[in-house]
């Protein structure tokens, strides 16, 4: 069936192929990936490390573009849209959480909360009200002007999930999100992720090594060199 | 992005690094207060001279032989009385007339003695020149006329000379020639570096006996309003073409002289502010140069912003927009740093300074365009990062 018979999904891969040029040697990170992944699905990608895990979560989020191959997101070929149109697709349809957080350091939780919505052209007010719902949604409303070296690694990564869902996505990419964080914080932002995608319908995509977080997933996509293995489950 | 919203972030950003952002001004404020200082002491030396030009007198018209003008060679004078006697009938109005022969000889009084410059003048001097008397008399038609030696003193000389004694009535020895004191001007402070207060003026016939001479070495006339110049130049050099068919004579006015002078002293000052305009460019080159390095520090940060949504000119505008600040707020401090050094120089030394409002616009608008202009690049780099690069860097 073509995609268009189907409706849209959130993502739609076709023969993703993305390498990558090291003193003039060709890397493959991503050999021809063909994938679908539904509105409000929980998907988790599997693999060893340098599988081409990142690469893939990279190009499901528009910050790169495939060597070949097409990606629709939310129905829309992305190797059609111009680099601006780029950037209004990552600031409304997805939202990011990383494993190393990647907060601005000098700035408060709900400024950085915030951030996405500055791009977006909201009023400082709506802006720091809309920050704020969201911190008390992953149960941070006593945090709102605490910088990120005064928080803990649990309560960083919260943050960084009340920035990705601040803006309302259809999607969230988490690469490795409890990768740097002990069992127990690690529960707590599978938790809220788990939240998300239940309570408002938003399509979680996460990578990670640990087999625990990925069993909480309803879906499980294998990576190994650079290549998609045939899911089970299906 | 909003654009009040983009300065606020800048000047965040400007503040989170605050001495390196201050270093980085430094270069700019030097230059800007270099130029509003220097253009300050030009147009400052260009007012005090053309006030000295026109404390001189109003109206008046120099006639030397010769050719006036930068590299001109001097002119042996070849007028004599004869000449001014002349010049006095063209003119029609031989009080309007006077003639000049100066020479720098020492005179004595007692064991006190000094070397003063003689100006053997006539009594139309004063109807010509502006030069009050303090005490005495100006020279007069008999003084000419019959050679006296009578000398009218500038106030420096009559200081140096006489100190608290009154000179009038004294006698002085000018080349070992007595004279007598009939007048004692008024302090008129310098003229093109020409101490007038430490002139001795005697009658024009008495200084040619004293010095050897019969020429005389110049002729001053007064027209008698500012629309009676040019047509007294033109009939005072036609009357002496006439005479001396082939031979230049050159008459400048006061115009004339302040046009020279101040074209002169223009674009002394342009030079001035063009040496001072290469520090600022100078400052810019720093402030390019931090701002590759800030665009480098800061690569997370960007591909951060691009992943929640930053256009790549949102991000250009971010870094232009630092750049200006810091040259604009470096600016605004070399204005203020270069109105108080002006100040201070005014204040504090003899030479003038006059802060002009066009240095200072154009200063704040240079440091402008020099964030603009240096900004460009390094704002260029950041926006054009590659976010999967920025996130990946560690
Ligand atoms: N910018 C890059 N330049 C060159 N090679 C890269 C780059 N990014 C990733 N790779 C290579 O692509 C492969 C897949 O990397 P990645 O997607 O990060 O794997 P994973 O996230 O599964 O560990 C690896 O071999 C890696 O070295
Ligand atoms: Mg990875």
């Amino acid at each position: 069936m073509s995609p268009a018979e189907r409706g849209s999904a959130a993502f739609e891969a076709i023969d993703l192929r993305r390498s990558y040029r090291l003193d003039g040697v060709s890397v493959d990170a991503l050999r021809g990936v063909s994938l679908r992944i539904e509105h409000g699905d929980f998907v988790a990608i599997v693999g060893p490390s340098g599988s081409g895990k990142s690469t893939l979560m990279h190009l499901l989020g528009c910050l790169d573009r495939p060597t070949s191959g097409t990606l629709l997101v939310d129905g829309v070929d992305v190797s059609t849209l111009s680099e601006t149109k780029l950037a209004e697709l990552r600031n409304r349809t997805i939202g990011f959480v990383f494993q190393s957080f990647h907060l601005m350091g000098r700035t408060t939780a709900l400024d950085n909360v915030a951030l996405p919505l500055v791009y977006r052209g909201v009023s400082r007010a709506a802006r720091r009200e809309r920050a704020r719902a969201a911190l008390a949604a992953v149960g941070l409303e006593h945090r709102l002007d605490h910088r990120p070296s005064q928080m803990s690694g649990g309560e960083q990564q919260r943050v960084a999930i009340a920035r990705a869902l601040v803006g309302e996505p259809k999607v969230v990419l988490a690469d490795e999100p409890t990768g740097n964080l002990d069992t127990r914080n690690g529960a707590e932002v599978m938790d809220l992720l788990a939240r998300l995608n239940a309570g408002g319908g938003v399509a979680v995509v996460l990578v990670t090594h640990d087999a625990e977080v990925a069993a909480r997933a309803d879906r499980r996509i294998r990576v190994r060199d650079g290549l998609v293995e045939p899911e089970d489950g299906r | 992005m909003r654009t009040a919203e983009a300065f606020a972030m800048a000047l965040d950003a400007l503040r989170v690094n605050r001495l390196r952002s201050m270093l980085t001004m430094l270069g700019v404020v030097i230059g800007v207060s270099a130029v509003v200082v220097l253009v300050a002491i030009g147009t400052g030396a260009k007012d005090a001279i053309e006030s000295e030009i026109a404390g001189l007198g109003s109206n008046i018209i120099l006639v030397v032989p010769g050719q006036i003008g930068v590299g001109a060679v001097p002119t042996q004078s070849r007028l004599d009385l004869a000449d001014v006697a002349y010049v006095r009938r063209a003119v029609g109005d031989p009080s309007r007339v006077t003639v000049s022969v100066t020479s720098g000889e020492t005179v004595r009084v007692g064991r006190t003695e000094a070397f003063v410059t003689i100006n053997g003048t006539d009594e139309n001097l004063p109807n010509i020149f502006e030069r009050p008397l303090a005490r005495g008399r100006y020279l007069s038609e008999t003084d000419v006329d019959t050679r006296r030696r009578v000398a009218i003193l500038g106030a420096e000389v009559a200081d140096r000379l006489f100190g608290d004694v009154d000179p009038l009535g004294r006698q002085l020895t000018i080349s070992g020639a007595r004279f007598r004191v009939v007048g004692v001007y008024a302090t008129v402070g310098a003229t093109f570096g020409v101490a007038r207060d430490q002139e001795v003026h005697i009658p024009v016939t008495t200084a040619q006996r004293l010095l050897g001479l019969s020429r005389i070495q110049g002729i001053a006339v007064g027209a008698s309003g500012p629309d009676q110049i040019e047509p007294m130049q033109r009939r005072v050099l036609a009357a002496l073409a006439d005479r001396y068919p082939g031979e230049r004579f050159s008459a400048v006015t006061q115009t004339q002289l302040l046009g020279t002078i101040g074209s002169v002293l223009a674009m002394l000052t342009g030079v001035l502010a063009a040496i001072a305009g290469i520090s600022l460019l100078v400052g810019g080159v720093g402030v390019s140069n931090i701002m590759l390095v800030s665009v480098r520090e800061r690569t997370k940060e960007i591909g951060l912003r691009k992943a929640l949504g930053a256009r790549q000119r949102d991000v250009l505008a971010q870094f232009l927009i630092e750049a200006v600040l810091l040259t604009t707020i470096g600016g605004v401090l070399g204005i203020l740093l270069g109105v108080g050094g002006a100040l201070l120089i005014q204040a504090l030394s003899p030479v003038p300074a006059s802060i002009t409002w066009w240095s200072v616009a154009l200063a704040f608008g240079v440091s402008a365009a020099v964030g603009v202009f240096f900004g460009v690049a390094p704002a260029r780099r950041a926006g054009r990062l590659d976010p999967v690069v920025a996130l990946r860097t560690e």
